[in-house]
């Protein structure tokens, strides 16, 4: 995969991105010494990247989050050091926005910064979610993200997820549906996105499968 | 054939509200619960419907008061400090015979506390959610297929004893995002409203909706006659029972801190600890000859909550305080440890006998 030095990560209402996001710092780390991730959501009040701080922390990826992140304070704010990310070059970026274009907002103040760099944006899309379930009501959404964060998509990530459910099925799935937008908009699907335990089983038909690791919380265990 | 989807909590409320053939909402937004109003936002209007911001909470509950007693299946949701707001609303509610679907998915409090997930608005739902003798139906769901799934029933059970029917939440169970299986709502039941504001054509006499009451004779009858209403329902009081027939030590839990004992049980039960959960599905009606039929066997129990222990004392009465009850409760906000919850077994399992 090639890598920009700044890379977006935008989307539906909880299509998965913070999830990838991560993820994708955490891998970006392995072959970049310097790695940055900013949590650019004013929309989401739980599940924050602030979540995956200490995993974040373990593996030498700097975390930039709002102090307000998972407190009580319901505030849509961004920290100021986000600015260090277009300041200091030497470092890789990952930028996880919120959901929709109300999420995606948030970015579009960064548009004249972003224009100057090498920046990579990615669309990441779940048609297992209730809004974004056919290929025209996901190219809608993604059209009001564009509008929203003044950004063009340069490729999509198929995310396509039933959560804990989700079988390698579900994922063979939902390619043609990955395959239609990136035929309709152009956008090359950069990964499909799994978790680790279904890679084995996908790994033979799905060729830019990208391997994630969930949290997990204290509710979430063995409800099987 | 299953049809899934990945929903939040909120979000599968709002899709099941649809599917029960609710196409009237009136809301207010207030984080954990926001998305809820936000989905209704964007589906509403396509099928036909009213989703309708109103100005306060206050004014989104007497909407659902009139659109009620037009005779439609008509919802508003909030989070716990609006639901004092609409404390009045559903008293009159009440007073009117009127069938409302309401959601709380409660933060923590009192006043504006917190956006973090609580359970301390169970008093105020299952004891006093306005003035005056009346109840609600309560039911807890613990994962967001059951938000779907129950939040169907409240509104069959809302129109078939004209009361309303709360969805008590919290916001984990508001935000998380778990696979629901849509196809399951099948056949959603409904029932006649001869007593809805519907129009006479000048066929029939006119109904009337109202719970002001000029004769205290009139309106002791009423609450006597409602009452009645109210004995029936508590028939159907519900729990889904994890473990229990063998258990020393009964753990009652609703909602995500369930989902968290259930872990802990298991945990206590390699330990050696025969412990086993009681969830209450109905907090109203209160599950009390569920507890008594428990407190016959069992040697003591635990009850894990998010609040300053409040289904505790229901627990208690239930039993007739013939067994020991253990609090192991957080509150503002925060959530029981998977820890927390097995040393309150454990201290529960060093119970003598009685």
């Amino acid at each position: 995969m090639n890598t920009s030095r700044v890379t977006i990560f935008a989307g539906h209402y909880g299509s998965g991105k913070t999830n990838v996001a991560v993820n994708y710092a955490l891998w970006l780390r392995q072959s970049r010494p310097k790695v940055m991730i900013a949590d650019l959501d004013i929309v989401n009040p739980y599940f924050r990247t602030k979540d995956s701080a200490g995993k974040l922390q373990a593996a030498g990826v700097k975390l930039l989050s709002s102090d307000t992140a998972n407190s009580n304070v319901d505030a849509p704010s961004v920290p100021g050091e986000i600015n260090s990310i277009f300041d200091d070059t030497e470092w890789y970026s990952v930028i996880d926005v919120g959901g929709d274009d109300r999420g995606a907002f948030a970015l579009g103040r960064y548009h004249e910064r972003l224009l100057k760099d090498s920046v990579s944006s990615f669309l990441v899309v779940n048609m297992y979610r209730p809004l974004s379930r056919d290929v025209e009501a996901t190219l809608e959404i993604m059209r009001e993200i564009e509008t929203a964060a003044r950004l063009k998509f340069t490729g999509m990530i198929n995310n396509s997820n039933l959560g804990p459910d989700t079988t390698a099925a579900d994922i063979i799935n939902s390619i043609p549906y990955a395959e239609e937008i990136s035929r309709e908009t152009k956008l090359p699907i950069v990964m499909t996105s799994v978790t680790r335990s279904l890679a084995p089983e996908l790994e033979a038909s799905i060729h830019n499968l990208f391997p994630i690791d969930l949290e997990e919380y204290v509710w979430q265990k063995s409800q099987k | 054939m299953a049809e899934k989807v990945l929903m939040k909590g909120n979000e599968a409320i709002a899709e099941a509200a649809i599917m029960a053939g609710c196409r009237h909402f009136f809301g207010y937004p207030i984080t954990p619960q926001t998305e809820l109003a936000a989905f209704m936002s964007k589906r509403l209007p396509k099928l036909g419907g009213t989703y309708l911001q109103a100005e306060s909470e206050v004014a989104a509950i007497n909407m659902v008061y009139g659109a009620s007693a037009a005779g439609v299946r008509a919802m508003t949701s909030s989070s716990s400090p609006g639901l004092s707001l609409k404390s009045e609303g559903l008293s009159y509610l009440a007073g009117s015979d009127l069938p409302a679907v309401v959601v709380n998915i409660q933060r923590g409090g009192p006043g504006l506390g917190g956006i973090r997930p609580s359970q301390a608005d169970y008093f105020h739902a299952t004891r006093s959610t306005g003035h005056g003798d009346f109840h609600l139906i309560v039911l807890a769901p613990n994962t967001v297929q059951e938000m779907f799934d129950l939040t169907i029933e409240a509104f069959e059970l809302a129109d078939k004893y004209r009361v309303t029917a709360m969805i008590l939440g919290d916001g984990m169970l508001g935000q998380v995002m778990e696979p629901v299986d849509i196809s399951r709502a099948g056949n959603v039941k409904t029932f006649p409203k001869e007593w809805a504001l519907t129009g006479t054509q000048g066929k029939r006499s006119k109904n009337i909706v109202n719970s002001l009451y000029l004769e205290a004779e009139e309106l002791e009858m009423l609450n006597l006659k409602r009452y009645e209403k109210y004995a029936e329902v508590g028939k159907s009081a519900r729990t889904d029972n994890y473990l229990t027939e063998d258990a020393d030590v009964i753990v009652v839990a609703y909602g995500i801190c369930a989902r968290i004992a259930k872990n802990a049980i298991n945990e206590a039960r390699k330990n050696g600890v025969k412990a086993g959960l009681i969830r209450p599905v109905t907090l109203w009606p209160f599950p009390k000859e569920q507890m008594k039929a428990a407190a016959a066997t069992a040697k003591a129990f635990v009850v894990v909550e998010m609040s300053m222990g409040q289904m505790v004392e229901d627990v208690e009465l239930s039993i007739r305080c013939s067994r020991p009850v253990i609090l192991c409760n957080r509150t503002g906000g925060m959530v029981p440890t998977n820890e927390a919850v097995i040393s309150a077994i454990m201290e529960a399992d060093r119970t003598e006998r009685s």
